[in-house]
């Protein structure tokens, strides 16, 4: 099993990168969520202004 | 949809490990480390086929001027430089081994450099404009003219003296079983790549859908 350490990294990178693109996504969802959450905040408070 | 996709895609990426982790014999001359080849050559397809995507993308943006184009070039766009950035990393950790150099400007890398090269520049063009709109036309005329490397890229090994291997595949020099492996792990990164995309291109409509309404409600 000689340079069986490159074939490692090599096999190590490509699933790192995936998987730190798919934790960028999902970084990005949950941005998206907080902000619906703001903006449903921001419609209660114009819907009841004066209570 | 999108998790019937997944559930074939992570499906085809357990196959394809068993396959290059089991299945297929070790090559005689390079040893182990000709493995990566069948990340490698996957991944490649992948971003020529990503930017391809960007090419046809931006074609019908500046065509149709329909937003819904330009999303889907831009997600293309980062996909496409996720997997080549791949490339650029997997071909120099065979290569130490292989040619006892971790990189060589030879014609294919050169090119491929190139290619990520431009698609940064595709994304850094938005992020430069003052006005979102005109950023999207810009970046989409690099994503038109961009598409000329990706073409040289693919026959630099024919078109060139390369130390890049040439393309065993299409020249028959590869085993059954070596072909069977490349042609399991092509399909699950493309099945990938789509997953990826529709995550992507959704994730974009909705930043857009509630960058209008957040505008309208605190105007």
């Amino acid at each position: 099993m000689e340079n069986s350490g490159y074939f490692f990294a090599a096999f190590a990178v490509v699933w790192a990168v995936l998987f730190a693109y798919v934790v960028l996504l999902v970084r990005r969802q949950v941005r998206l969520k907080q902000e619906i959450e703001a903006l449903k905040g921001m419609l209660k408070e114009k819907s009841l202004p004066d209570q | 949809m999108s998790r019937i996709l997944l559930g074939i895609s992570f499906g085809l990426m357990m196959a394809a490990l068993y396959l290059v982790f089991i299945y297929v014999p070790t090559e005689g001359t390079m040893g182990v480390v000709q493995r990566i080849f069948y990340f490698h050559v996957p991944v490649a397809w992948v971003s020529f086929l990503a930017f391809f995507v960007v090419f046809i993308g931006s074609i019908l943006f500046l065509w149709k001027r329909d937003e819904k184009w330009d999303m889907l070039a831009r997600s293309s766009a980062e996909i496409g430089i996720l997997f080549t950035s791949l490339v650029l990393i997997t071909g120099p950790i065979w290569a130490k081994p292989a040619w006892g150099v971790w990189w060589t400007w030879d014609a294919r890398l050169t090119t491929t450099l190139i290619m990520w090269v431009i698609y940064v520049s595709y994304l850094m063009v938005r992020s430069f404009a003052v006005e979102e709109s005109r950023g999207a036309r810009f970046a989409a005329v690099v994503g038109i003219f961009g598409f000329v490397d990706i073409p040289i890229t693919a026959v630099a090994i024919t078109l060139w003296r390369t130390q890049h291997p040439r393309p065993v595949i299409f020249e028959g020099g590869l085993a059954p079983s070596m072909l069977l492996t490349l042609i399991v792990c092509v399909a699950a990164f493309t099945l990938l790549y789509i997953y990826l995309m529709l995550q992507a291109i959704s994730l974009k409509q909705a930043e857009a859908d509630l960058g209008k309404i957040s505008q309208a409600l605190r105007g």
